[in-house]
Formats: C-alpha cells, structure tokens, sequence
C-alpha cells in the first residue's frame, strides 16, 4: 500500500489514533496551529494534532511546485518560497489568535494543512484564482487508516477523479491531509496601489468594466466611499495601466501594510468587526457574483474581489443576509460571531445534501473526523 | 481492423441483446421524438467510436435529447431499467471515454447546441453543453473578449467534453485548464434530477463538487449547460521559435526559462522527425536539422510583450539554441504554429495508423523521456514523433503503426503503455488531458494502489450508486490490475530529502 512504508513516526502515531478512533467510533478534531478554530461549525471530538507532521518534502523552483507535510507553519513555506522569488498567488490568510492566548504547542501560527482544509484566499483571488486552483496533489489518510495519494507533482494530471482538489475547502470532513502538492508561481515584478474616491455602486461598475479589458489588476477593495486597487504585472503593463486609469497613488510601504492587513484580517475594518463581534454583531462574508449590485443591508460592508466578496459586520439576522445572498446567486458564511456555531456555512440544496453525505460516507464510514464543521451533521 | 474494446462487459447473446433492445426502446420512445431515438444498427454505427478509433462497439440504442425535461425523463427510465448511460459530446475524444456500452444507452447531447447568454458585464457565457468550444471565443470576440482553454480539437470538440476531460491546450500553464476557466456546471444525477456544481459567485457551500466533476469523464453526472469565464484578448502576441543541436539543451532550456521567473503564454517543443512530418505539410520554413524546436510565446500589452521576449531571447541563447528567430508579425506568428496545431495531421500523412499519448512528466525530465522513448522507438520496431506542451511537461508522442498489421497494433500497444510506466516512474502521470477512457485503463494500475482505486470507486458510488453512468471507464476493477500483473509504483508521503535549491 502507498505509505504503509513509509517512515515518518508522525504519521504512524497518526494512523494509530485513526484507526482506534474508527473502531470506537470516537469523534476526531483535526488540528494544526488552531488559528481558524473559529470557522465553520462547532469543534467535538478528540484532538488530533497533525503539527508533527511537518516539513517540506520537496522543492523545485523551476518546476513550479513544492510538496509540503500539512503540519509545517504556512510562515516556514512562504519564506521558503520567498527566497526563490516565488509565493502562494491566492494569498491565503495568516490569522493571529484573536480569541486569547495562543493555545499551548501552537506558537507557530497556521499550517498548510489547515490552509488547504479551510480553503481561504485573500485579496488576490478574483485576478489568479483560489487555493483550490493550485492544488496538484494530495496524500490523505481516510477514515479506514489508509493513507491515499491522488493527483500528483505536475500541472497537467487528468488521471482518475480528482481527489486532492476536493480536499480545498473540505475542513476536515473526508479525512486528514498528510501532504500536499501546490502550484507556486513567480512574484510579480511590480506592484501599484490606487485610490479614488467612488460610491459603491460606481466602484462595482467600474471594477467590473476594468476587469473585461487587459489590465494588471490584482486585488481591489472598496470601503466607505473609497475604492483601492492593486495593479501588478510587467512594469510597463503596470505603468501604462496607471495613465489609464489616473487615481491617486498610495506609497509603497503603507500599500503593502494595507493588503497584508486586509489578507490576514488584522486591518481597520477587520479590527472594528472584532470589536463589534464582541458587543454581539457577527462578521458574515457574502460571496455573489462580481456584477451583483450594491446590498443595502445595514451594517458595516466591505467589498472585496472586484465585487465577488463583500464583508458584513451586522446584527441583522442570518435568514435575511442568506436570502439576499441567494437571490443573487451567491451565498452567505458567518464567518465571526457570537454564540452557537451551527449554521456557519448555507444550507445544501438537494441533491447536494444527499450526494454530501455519501461522499462522507464514501471517504469515513464511521463518520470520526470533524464532524459539522463544514454540513450540520456530517 | 477493430480491437475488442477493453472494458468489462458481460456478453450478452443476440437473443438477449435483441430483448434488451426492445425493453429500453419501448421505454425511451414515449419520452422523446421520434427522431430522436435510433437502434437499427445502420443508424448506431456512426457511434460506434470516439476519436480513439481502435475500439469500436456499437451501442443498443442512441438517444438524441433536445431539452432537459426529456435529458431528466431518459435519465429516469434508464435509471429505473439499470441500463448504462454513455455520454456523448462532439466524438472527438481521445480516450475511448464515449465509447459505448454493449447493452447500452449513448446518449448524444449534440442537439444542446445553444449560446444561452454572453454576459458582457460579467465577462461570462451561459452555453449548452453541445457548444463548440470554439464558438465560444468567436460568440465573444466582438467584445474583447475569448475562452481561455484551447485544446487542438477545438473547431470541433463541445464545451460539455472540455468539461468531462478537463481540456488543456497550448495555453494552459498561462491561462488554466478548463477548470480554472469554468464558474458553473448544470447537469443531471444518474436518478435524473437536476443539480448544479459551482455557481456564478466565485465559491459555493459546501465541498467543491464542481472540482471533481470536471475531468470525471461522464461518470459522476450529465452535463447540460455550462457557464464559462470570458478572459480580455491580449493585444498582441509574439512567438519565439529556438533550434537546438541537442534534446537535452532543449529540455534545460525549458526549465531554464520557467526558473527566470517567466510563465510563456505557450511554450512547445518538437522533435527531429516531428518536425520533418510537419514542415513537408506545412512548409513553415523550420529548421530541419534541429534536434528540437522550442515555440515559445509572450502576450499581453506591446511593453510587455517587448520586455518579455527580451528576456526569453536571453534565456534561449545561453541555453544553447543555434537559430532564434522573432515572429515579425500576426501572420508570421502563425506560421511558426502551424506546424504545432497540424502534428496530428501531419502524422496520419506519413503513417497508416497513429497512436497519440498524453503523459504527463516533471519539466525537469523531458529529454530523458526523449532519449527514454528513442530506446522504445528500437525495442517495439516502430517509430515514434514527438510533440510536447514543454510548459506543462505534457507528453504527445505520436506512435506510428498499420492496424492492418495486428502484431503491429500489438507492439503499438506496448510501446504506449512503457510511455506511460516509464512516466509515472518519473514522478508524472498516465494522463494529462486526454482522459482515461478505456485506453489507459491498465496504465492506471501502476499509477494508484488498490485502496486509491476503491476510494475512487466509492466516491464514484456516492454519485451513482449502481454504477450505470459509463461504466468500465477511467477506474479499472480489482480484478483487471491483478490480470494486468504490473506492480503499482509506491508514493505514499514522499521522502524526506534536505530541501534542495537551485
């Protein structure tokens, strides 16, 4: 069998309380650095930390890909990635522990197993596509202890299903994520920051017509009657979009704060959202298409991705932001708030319910890992 | 000359067929137009095969939907009678994935041939699954705008294919593959009920279902309407093309440029003979005495084009190439690609028979691939031309060989299977955009175990529960792999070397 032979004692621990979990059908909470221990729905279960299996397996720069056990510091691989001029496009998130203290063992912050099982991305996405996207391959350990590899090291792989990018977004509900593959790209050579002043139903328009032309748009973020947009590419691509577009230009160092803040949720509207989640709002995230028109739902909004994502901070009732979402065409996470955590994510449709619970099945027959964090009751 | 299909079929005899036949007719004909259901074997035989034409079978009865209520009503009867449903696009295949089923249904969707919307604002289209991917990019070119994924096929093949094989093409380390490029999939359960995968938001609740469908080769649902993403057309693209004395220069050279942090909007390569077969077809003006020829091309605004191929020219000349040339013009680029889009035909000029494979390796080791099948060219006694998507390590070796000949077809079966182990054993895959089908079947056993497979199947099962959805495709049985006796080639996690840089 794949990886029945393989020597990493972490692993071996990992597939023991696997299997002992299964036959007394023991619930599971897969764990990493616990900085996204507040998404999705409620944690039940044994902890199962994952952090011991770390490291990164291989590295090549100029194949574009790097395979990395899922318990290595996300921090660890962007510096690896780093020293070769090249980076996680998709910009996953980099939480801090909000909620309190760091837990005991989990100083580290995020993992790559945790990044990929969360699925999170950040100001970039709309421009180079989510982690799903650049996920190549997978080893998982499923419910029966067997420890599986799907996809692979290559850019092009068609061969059978395709397990591993099933895994982005999945927390934890299939099984654990031993070792991932990942596309990794060049950074781009130049980056600009804009600002202009724009209502929000001008900035939706103006994103969306940009976004049909052949601009270096990266990230865009628009928030109070202002509208920030990132250009990156070529220089001349970048310099020559800046004469088209005009706005004022923010200098580089705040502008890299300002997206790095944004991405990683520690800036001044993710700061105010804390702070209004403890006196009993909740912070949802409404993904709708880029060309959806302006809410009109009360709260404090932030829009992201060209359109497609827009942040809210409100009280108002979940029902009432879920049936916006989905009027058009979208849905609607709570992704921060007070109280119970059932619900975080929306309902499923039939036949989706139906096909999610076989596929649970499918992958952990007795039903040990995580369960509810992504569908009520799986 | 015909090979047996390669599936598992239990044979039925003619009076069985014939009753079978009967049944299924008699259920499907209250459902559909009279047109639209054929099972006289003079008017099945067009159906018989895919683009893959060594398998033939013909099917027990076509059926040729024009709605969705009618796709969901077919779906439901076939359902109900446990017949297998074989999904069909444009044919053009190259896995044996349409093949059909014995004692069953192919269910042609080319009636589904309607550009529901293009949506300037959105930078989408909303298009039937029967669409030609081509017709896409043409609907949208009034708008400045085109679809990305561009498979060779593509004046042919049907977006609803594009979706079942997850289709590349010549773009594709740039622009994604048809994944990347896809926001949603409407379609039909096995049961007949409709279901959408994905959305027109950028993600959906739940698991990412419209990940796995994509690439499932019809067997986890049918697809009906599809909404693409619609990217901004460069301005202008120029194409570099690099002779090399040597594969192997030509190989680092492709991992060269990839390492000076530039992502080729296409980057291919060609060898020796190919690139004979094809300059006779074309008269391109290559160079005939390279070892290879790397294409190499650069998009986007003038600036950046300009600054780009400044820096592959850089690049390619301290690799070693021995002739660079520029394209000077729009037409001149295509020139230089003609040759590349025409390898297929181009093959089928020199040789009764070819068969085409679809590996994928590391960048790293494409010319030991080269020289690996150079070998094979000796030991299998047939000759092999050599097309690559070098940006992607994508492998189309074109197998040449006379079906009239069956020890032929037999060596040329061998010779394409060694392709693909000897892939897999250098850490790639037996697939890169073509699809398993039926023809890589075997292969499949060496690249996953036999608990990789029985996952698959189960997540095959949490789709479609009594397998009835092209059956005998893309994950071989238990039984096959043991008959196949090759071992599966150990991954597991992988080993834990010092973390190299270069």
């Amino acid at each position: 069998m794949a990886g029945a032979n393989d020597d990493s004692p972490a692993l071996q621990r990992l597939i023991e309380q696997v299997r002992e979990a299964a036959a007394s059908q023991t619930a599971l909470d897969i764990s990493g650095g616990l900085t996204k221990a507040f998404y999705g729905g409620p944690r039940v279960g044994q902890p199962l930390d994952v952090t011991p299996l770390c490291g990164i397996s291989s590295y090549e720069p100029s194949e574009l890909v790097v395979t990395v056990r899922a318990g290595t510091p996300l921090a660890e691989l962007e510096a690896a990635l780093h020293e070769q001029g090249q980076c996680l496009p998709f910009e996953p998130p980099r939480f801090g522990y909000r909620d309190g203290p760091a837990p005991a063992g989990a100083g580290v912050g995020g993992t790559v197993g945790g990044m990929v099982a969360a699925g999170l991305a950040g100001p970039a996405r709309a421009a180079v596509g989510g982690l799903r996207d650049y996920v190549l391959g997978a080893t998982l350990l499923n419910g029966r202890a067997e420890v599986l590899s799907f996809g692979g090291q290559v850019i092009k792989n068609v061969a059978g299903y395709d397990v591993s990018r099933l895994l982005a977004g999945s927390m934890g509900i299939l099984g654990v994520i031993c070792e991932v593959s990942l596309k990794v790209l060049p950074r781009l050579p130049a980056t600009l920051t804009l600002r202009m002043e724009m209502d929000e139903a001008s900035a939706l328009k103006k994103l969306n017509e940009w976004a049909g032309q052949p601009l270096p748009l990266n990230a865009s973020a628009w928030w109070e009657g202002m509208l920030v947009l990132r250009l990156s590419g070529a220089a001349a691509a970048v310099n020559a979009a800046h004469a088209r577009l005009g706005g004022e230009v923010i200098e580089a160092p705040m502008a890299a704060a300002f997206w790095q803040g944004l991405r990683d949720h520690s800036d001044e509207y993710f700061a105010g959202a804390a702070k209004a989640v403890e006196a009993g709002a909740s912070l949802w995230r409404l993904s709708v298409p880029q060309i959806a028109p302006p809410l009109h739902l009360s709260g404090e909004q932030l829009t992201e991705w060209g359109g497609g994502q827009r942040w809210l901070c409100t009280a108002v009732a979940g029902g009432t932001l879920r049936d916006a979402a989905a009027a058009l065409g979208g849905h609607a996470i709570r992704f921060r708030g007070p109280g119970p955590r059932d619900g975080a994510f929306a309902p499923l449709k039939a036949p989706l319910d139906r096909i999610h619970r076989d596929l649970k099945a499918a992958f952990d027959p007795a039903g040990i890992f995580n369960r509810g964090r992504l569908v009520a009751g799986l | 000359m015909t090979a047996a299909a390669p599936t598992e079929v239990a044979a039925l005899s003619a009076t069985e067929r014939a009753a079978r036949q009967h049944q299924v007719v008699a259920a499907l004909a209250p459902l559909l137009p009279a047109h639209a259901l054929l099972w006289h074997a003079e008017d099945t035989v067009p159906y018989e095969c895919d683009g893959l034409t060594a398998y033939r079978q013909q099917p027990l009865v076509v059926a040729l939907p024009e709605t969705e209520a009618q796709v969901a009503a077919l779906l439901m009867a076939c359902h109900g009678l446990a017949v297998p449903v074989v999904t069909r696009g444009a044919g053009t295949g190259l896995s044996g994935g349409a093949l059909p089923h014995a004692a069953g249904v192919t269910l042609s969707m080319a009636k589904f041939n309607r550009i529901v919307q293009i949506d300037r604002a959105a930078r989408t289209a909303t298009v039937q699954c029967g669409v030609r991917n081509l017709a896409i990019s043409e609907a949208a070119a009034p708008l400045g705008l085109y679809y990305a994924p561009d498979p060779s096929s593509q004046i042919a093949c049907t977006i609803g294919g594009n979706v079942a094989e997850n289709s590349g093409g010549v773009h594709c380390l740039k622009y994604g593959l048809t994944l990347h490029n896809v926001l949603r999939v409407r379609g039909f359960t096995v049961e007949g009920e409709a279901v959408e995968f994905g959305s027109n938001a950028l993600d959906a609740p739940g698991l990412d279902l419209l990940a796995v469908v994509v690439g499932s080769e019809g067997m986890l649902a049918v697809t009906t309407e599809v909404t693409v993403k619609l990217v901004p057309k460069p301005q202008l693209a120029r194409c570099v093309m690099a002779s090399f004395d040597d594969v192997r220069k030509a190989g680092d050279a492709v991992a060269q440029i990839i390492a000076a942090g530039i992502i080729p909007a296409g980057l291919e390569m060609m060898d020796k003979p190919m690139t004979a077969a094809v300059e006779d077809f074309v008269h391109a003006g290559y160079d005939l005495n390279a070892a290879a020829i790397l294409l190499c091309e650069s998009d986007g605004t003038p600036e950046e084009v300009a600054e780009e191929i400044d820096r592959m020219l850089t690049v390619l000349s301290g690799a070693g190439a021995t002739r660079l040339e520029v394209s000077k013009d729009e037409a001149q680029r295509l020139k230089f690609w003609s040759g590349r889009k025409n390898a297929f035909p181009a093959s089928g000029r020199i040789s009764p028979d070819y068969m085409c494979m679809d590996s994928t390796i590391p960048r790293k080791r494409l010319a030991d691939i080269l020289l690996a099948i150079g070998e094979m060219e000796i030991k299998y006694g047939l000759k092999c031309c050599n097309v690559f998507h070098a940006g992607d390590g994508n492998l189309h070796p074109l197998i040449l060989f006379d079906a009239n000949d069956p020890d032929q077809l037999h060596r040329c079966e061998l010779f394409g299977a060694d392709i693909l182990e000897t892939s897999v054993a250098m850490g790639g895959t037996v697939t890169g955009e073509h699809g398993v089908g039926v023809e890589k079947l075997s292969s499949m056993c060496v690249q996953f175990s036999p608990g990789e497979r029985e996952q698959m199947l189960a997540l095959k099962a949490a789709f479609d529960g009594h397998g009835t959805l092209n059956p005998g495709k893309v994950i071989p049985t238990l039984q096959r792999c043991a008959e196949y006796g090759r071992m599966h080639v150990k991954k597991g996690l992988l080993p834990f070397p010092e973390l190299e840089r270069f």
